[in-house]
């Protein structure tokens, strides 16, 4: 490939300006009231997806901090039963399907494309229509709270409790579909993640030189793939349990309500490594920036990663220990639990291996990064612990695994996700965000942090079960449950500054120059913010670590792809040779129409099972609006193309 | 001085098979369907093996109509074979045409589902085997009806609408997601009609 | 009011004491695995001088036998459980005494098993238990998934319908153990508690007979008339008293609620205030229990109260 590559007049600086008028033409966004709703560009969307899953964040939040302020005393009374029951549900499923979930990938969505030096992603309008099913879902699932009817089952929703027979009401429906529209969403990013990843890199980039977020994404997508089906099939057939009277989980008509458990646990063991994965991805790049080295180890790095998803689909059992399931069986999921724990310790060792060997900067994302460290190996090391059947059957559904899973998920994912706004800010906002605000929020964080959860644990030894709305004076868990509040009130104050720092540097901080960190992978070799084509032109790669090479500035560039309508080129599977260009789609409103229509389907199927056939109907208009072609764009080298293929068969005949 | 360039003006504005990222793109969703028919499988196999006698109560579903469709079903892979061929060669003529043929297929199969349901001896509310059984049946359908309407609407397209490389493509990546429904129909058949004449 | 213990660091039998052995040695082991790399964090981050940057294959080896090490403490671990596991299994003493525990929502209805059918003994919401002992407990559902839990005597089991799961245990010294609910069943898991009272055998043993009386007849006027309004009134539907008319099953049994150091679960303390308070506004202690508001008077009230004190 490289020895093809020549100097060519197209490369002149002038004739690059002018084409890049000429992108900047093609590959614009809509304006208006209509094409805010048709855009289709992976930054905008996700930019949408990464704003408002932290907006999620906030919500879910506020939530705890109504939870922390009832826990704070005994027999407090500040939130009934009712009501508690409702909110620790919400604070768990926004947190998890409405936040974690939707930010990784919404970072993924970002930069993903920039890291490999793709023009687009791949199906932009898939994309497009995942974000509204996202969005909808959250839109949906608040206004359902505040009917009061809010979920109120707890996040992983177990029947009986939610069946037809006990989940009186509509509240158990709103989780149902709230699962399906955000499952819906998750798994159409997932495909556009897949083969972005997979067909899009920059010529040069073979599989050995994806950079490790990219990796961790795509480990993640594969997750996605293969464990939101599970819970689809379980919401599904719990919509059907209790709407049309099926019996999947009515032990009386041989139904069993373990069946539940599996196929729920199935999928929720796999996605706290969905949520985990990409920000170890995270985790990977800060390191390598502010010690100016890559990451020790790449290949036990990736290695690590494909096994903790491999083996990630095969510990759900160990949520389940206490359902009285075989001895023999449970010690399998047990030493599973417990393999798991070689990848991440693998990874670990290799970052403190990169930051012995580099040259530390401490900057604000590095700092958020050793939090990580920090939190999340003492989360880990909790799960570590309840791997352990005997002890587990102690523990399970105490405080203890709340504070086990608030550290490995504030501690794994929400640190990492911190620094990682830190770190991509410039690139996505252009404008740099305050490094002194940012270490002012770090510290009260991290201490509040661990005010908040480490007294959780001993809570969980001491006998406090958890979604318990209130306890007993003579319980002796006052003391610590105060300081547990304290805490939460702790980081609470420390978030408000995070946040003031982002919407004043928005407008007030620096401005951010193309690589103001001095960092290795693609993304920064584009202005910032990036221009909607991304690059221009289209760079390849000769390495692992593209602007650090030393090649850098003579590497080749690609060029040749027509600037007046969306070409991207498709590369090869194994080593991004050049294979094909391919003309992506122009933006469109028939996804956000689509997802109207499939949203009114989820919810009308909570109240009819008729909604599922009225809303096939506007469904697939949606569909067919979205995939009929453009009047007027019809390529007129296709009959060439046609020809020459009749004159080429004939030839070979 | 000037940087060295990669010129891809050249290379062809598609590509077929695991080159195309429709291909990908439709494997994917392949993928995560077959994730979700395995589950049900998985269920299916749970429940059994929960209830002392299989099917618990009822007959085993009639064998005519879901062989029949099967036959059918095993059958419509010739149309499609030769769509594909035609959508890869992009040769209009014979794609339009046996898109048609395959479409006829479909809707047949459709049809004759519906007798199937009927021959289920059983219904999805009656017990837990009954609601498996429906849900299985079920979701297969639902993946031919959407398939039936995709290719009727790509064959609209190849008719009436402005024609496009894409479209060659899509008729191949539909001809291979046919195939897909096909092969799951296999197990689906497997578990709903035989299963309760093992046990 | 005193502590009451619900600890599962303070063992008072052979299973929680294994666990809690297994506890401790998992806790030493973690932290000094957190400390020992937190430490290699901390020197790897604080190194100033980069003339002495090992090579990757100094790197190499370190990583290596880093993670050589947490596989051999992880064999040591899993063993560790897997030993636990098998010795707080202790299955079949053939002299165990049998209990039956059904989960309700959100009170516990308790059997204690006899072949003879008269000999059983029904109560709820408290156990006793002779010391020394081994006990099997086996545990249903009536309605949702519950959990039985007592710390201090052993690790939850689930009560899931439709099911049977057992639990062994033993409580070798004599003490009251609080219990709870711990799995997620509705508006009221928080108030789904049980007290296990371990005692000497002569003390079980007298208790037990005690249980098996049905209840004294009432002596005073008030205490008569408590007994017609709990048998005719609305109470019967749901509650049993033994050796009256009053024969519901769905809600606890009553035949000797005055002998119960707890009322609704473990919701507040079994004395002559609270009782009032609870019969006369379940909804106001516990809302969403499934005990009505009974609509009883004052002095109705009073007549029930007098009566129920009756039931040692
Ligand atoms: C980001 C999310 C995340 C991550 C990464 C993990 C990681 C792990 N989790 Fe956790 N877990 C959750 C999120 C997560 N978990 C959630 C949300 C729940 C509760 C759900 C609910 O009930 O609501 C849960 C619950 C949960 C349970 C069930 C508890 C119960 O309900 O009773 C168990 C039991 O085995 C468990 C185990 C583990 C283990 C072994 C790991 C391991 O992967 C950890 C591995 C990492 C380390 C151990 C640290 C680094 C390693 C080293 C430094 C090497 C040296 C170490 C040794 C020598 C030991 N987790
Ligand atoms: C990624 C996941 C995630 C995250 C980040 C959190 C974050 C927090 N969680 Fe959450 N939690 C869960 C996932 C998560 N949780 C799950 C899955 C459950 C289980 C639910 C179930 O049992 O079903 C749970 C349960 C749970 C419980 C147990 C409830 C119970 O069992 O009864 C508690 C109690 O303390 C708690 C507390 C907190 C607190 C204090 C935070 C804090 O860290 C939150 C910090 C954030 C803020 C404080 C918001 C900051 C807001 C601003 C900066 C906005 C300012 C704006 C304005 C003023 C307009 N959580
Ligand atoms: Cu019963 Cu919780
Ligand atoms: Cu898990």
């Amino acid at each position: 490939m490289m020895e093809g590559a020549t100097a060519d007049p197209r490369l002149e600086p002038a004739a690059l300006a002018r084409e890049a008028r000429e992108l900047a033409r093609t590959w614009r966004e809509p304006e208006g009231f209509i094409g805010w709703f048709s855009r289709i560009d992976h930054k905008t969307i996700g930019v949408r997806f990464i704003v408002t899953a932290f907006c999620f964040f906030m919500l879910a939040g506020l939530l705890a901090a109504a939870m922390r302020l009832q826990l704070a005393q005994p027999r407090n009374t500040i939130l009934g039963p009712d009501l508690y029951n409702q909110i620790f549900t919400m604070h768990g499923i926004t947190m998890m399907f409405l936040f974690a979930v939707p930010v990784v990938l919404g970072f993924g969505i970002y930069f993903v494309p920039l890291m490999i030096g793709a023009r687009a992603i791949a199906f932009p309008r898939l994309l497009a229509f995942a974000y509204w099913m996202f969005l909808f879902s959250g839109i949906f699932l608040y206004v359902m709270f505040l009917l009061n009817v809010g979920p109120d089952r707890g996040w992983f929703s177990y029947v009986p409790l939610a069946g037809p027979e006990y989940g009186i009401g509509k509240r158990a429906d709103v989780w149902a579909q709230l699962v399906s529209f955000t499952e819906t969403s998750g798994l159409s990013v997932s495909v556009c993640l897949i083969v972005t990843i997979f067909k899009l890199r920059a010529p040069g980039m073979a599989l050995n030189r994806i950079p490790l977020f990219v990796w961790a994404e795509l480990v993640t997508a594969f997750m996605v793939a293969a464990s939101m089906p599970s819970v689809m099939v379980a919401s599904g057939t719990l919509m059907m349990d209790r709407l049309v009277g099926t019996q999947f989980y009515n032990q009386a008509e041989g139904g069993d309500p373990i069946l539940w458990q599996h196929l729920f646990w199935f999928f929720a063991h796999p996605e706290v490594y969905i949520i985990f994965l990409p920000a170890q991805g995270i985790v990977s790049m800060i390191i390598a920036t502010f010690t100016g080295r890559p990451v020790f180890g790449y290949l036990a790095m990736v290695l690590s990663l494909v096994a903790t998803a491999f083996i990630g689909f095969g510990v759900w059992v160990h949520h389940m220990f206490t359902t009285g399931l075989p001895q023999f069986g449970t010690s399998f999921f047990t030493a599973a639990s417990i393999m798991i724990v070689v990848p991440s310790g693998v990874q670990i060792f290799c970052w403190i291996a990169t930051l012995w060997s580099g040259r530390v900067r401490f900057a604000t994302p590095l700092l958020y990064a050793l939090g990580f460290f920090m939190v999340f190996i003492m989360g880990g090391l909790t799960g570590v612990m309840l791997a352990a059947v005997p002890l587990d059957a102690q523990v399970h559904d105490t405080f203890f695994v709340v504070a086990h899973f608030h550290y490995v998920l504030i501690g794994g994912s929400v640190f990492p996700l911190l620094g990682g706004v830190h770190y991509w800010f410039p690139k996505i906002a252009g404008r740099m965000l305050s490094e002194r605000l940012g270490k002012i929020a770090f510290w009260p964080l991290l201490i509040g942090f661990n005010m908040t959860f480490f007294p959780q644990h001993i809570l969980g030894l001491m006998g406090m079960p958890r979604r318990v709305y209130t306890y007993p004076v003579e319980m002796q868990w006052g003391a610590l449950n105060l300081l547990s509040s304290l805490g939460a009130l702790t980081m609470f104050a420390a978030l408000t500054v995070y946040l003031v720092n982002v919407l004043v540097s928005l407008r007030r901080g620096a401005v951010a120059t193309e690589n103001p960190w001095g960092a290795s992978s693609l993304e920064w070799s584009t202005s910032s913010p990036p221009p909607p084509y991304n690059f221009h032109p289209a760079p390849t790669v000769t390495g692992r670590e593209p602007l650090w090479e030393p090649d850098v500035a003579e590497r080749p560039v690609v060029i040749g792809l027509s600037a007046d309508k969306r070409d991207v080129l498709v590369t090869q599977l194994m080593d991004a040779e050049p294979d094909h260009r391919k003309e992506f789609p122009e933006p469109t409103v028939w996804p956000f129409l689509t997802a109207v229509a499939v949203g009114g389907l989820y919810i009308g199927s909570i109240f009819t099972p008729w909604a599922v056939v009225w809303g096939a109907i506007p469904t697939t208009i949606g569909l067919i609006g979205w995939a009929w072609p453009r009047k007027g764009n019809q390529p007129r080298h296709l009959e060439r193309e046609i020809a020459h293929r009749h004159r080429a068969a004939a030839e070979h005949a | 001085m000037t940087p060295k360039a990669i010129d891809v003006s050249r290379l062809p504005a598609y590509a077929f098979g695991h080159r195309s990222i429709m291909w990908w793109g439709g494997a994917s969703l392949m993928l995560m369907e077959g994730a979700m028919f395995a589950m049900l499988i998985v269920s299916y196999i749970y429940l059994k093996g929960r209830s002392p006698e299989w099917p618990p109560g009822y007959f085993a579903p009639v064998l005519f109509w879901g062989t029949l469709n099967t036959v059918v079903l095993l059958a419509s892979a010739l149309p499609n074979h030769f769509a594909k061929a035609a959508a890869e060669r992009l040769d209009l003529r014979r794609l339009q045409l046996w898109m048609c043929v395959a479409l006829v297929f479909g809707v047949g199969f459709v049809v004759i589902r519906v007798f199937e349901f009927r021959s289920l001896n059983v219904w999805w509310d009656s017990n837990a085997y009954g609601s498996v059984v429906w849900t299985l049946l079920g979701f297969h359908t639902l993946h031919l009806v959407t398939d039936v309407l995709d290719s009727a609407v790509l064959t609209a397209l190849l008719f009436v609408g402005p024609l496009q490389e894409s479209h060659f493509t899509d008729a191949s990546e539909n001809a291979l997601y046919w195939y897909f429904v096909v092969i799951t129909w296999l197990p689906v058949y497997a578990f709903i009609y035989l299963a309760p004449r093992l046990a | 009011m005193p502590a009451i213990f619900q600890s599962a660091l303070h063992p008072a039998g052979p299973q929680a004491a294994s666990i809690s052995h297994l506890w401790w040695l998992m806790f030493w082991t973690c932290s000094a695995v957190y400390v020992i790399v937190i430490a290699a964090l901390l020197v790897a981050i604080s190194r100033r001088r980069m003339d002495t940057r090992p090579s990757d294959g100094t790197l190499r080896t370190s990583v290596v036998t880093a993670a050589g090490i947490t596989v051999v403490i992880l064999f040591g671990l899993l063993f560790a459980s897997v030993a636990t596991g098998r010795a707080v299994a202790s299955l079949g003493a053939a002299e165990a005494l049998v209990i039956d525990i059904t989960g309700h929502q959100w009170w516990w209805d308790v059997t204690y098993e006899n072949p003879t059918p008269s000999l059983q003994v029904k109560t709820a919401n408290e156990l006793h238990i002779p010391v020394g002992r081994q006990i099997r407990i086996q545990l249903k559902s009536s309605d949702v998934i519950h959990s039985f839990w007592v710390p201090n005597l052993h690790g939850k089991m689930d009560l899931i319908p439709g099911r049977q799961n057992l639990l062994w245990l033993q409580a070798d010294k004599p003490g009251v153990y609080r219990g709870q609910c711990a799995e997620y069943c509705g508006v009221q898991h928080a108030n789904m508690a049980l007290t296990v009272v371990a005692e000497s055998s002569d003390d079980f043993e007298r208790w037990i007979m005690a249980q098996r009386q049905p209840a004294p007849p009432p002596s005073t006027p008030e205490q008569q008339h408590g007994l017609q309004i709990v048998e005719r009134g609305p109470c019967a539907m749901c509650h049993n008293v033994t050796g009256t008319v009053a024969g519901g099953r769905t809600a606890p049994d009553l035949t000797h609620v005055a002998t119960r150091s707890t009322i609704a679960a473990g919701t507040a303390p079994n004395t002559r205030g609270y009782l009032a308070g609870w019969i006369a506004d379940p909804q106001h202690m516990k809302p969403g229990a499934k005990m009505p508001s009974t609509g009883l008077s004052a002095e109705e009230l009073q007549a029930v109260l007098a009566y129920l004190e009756t039931l040692r």
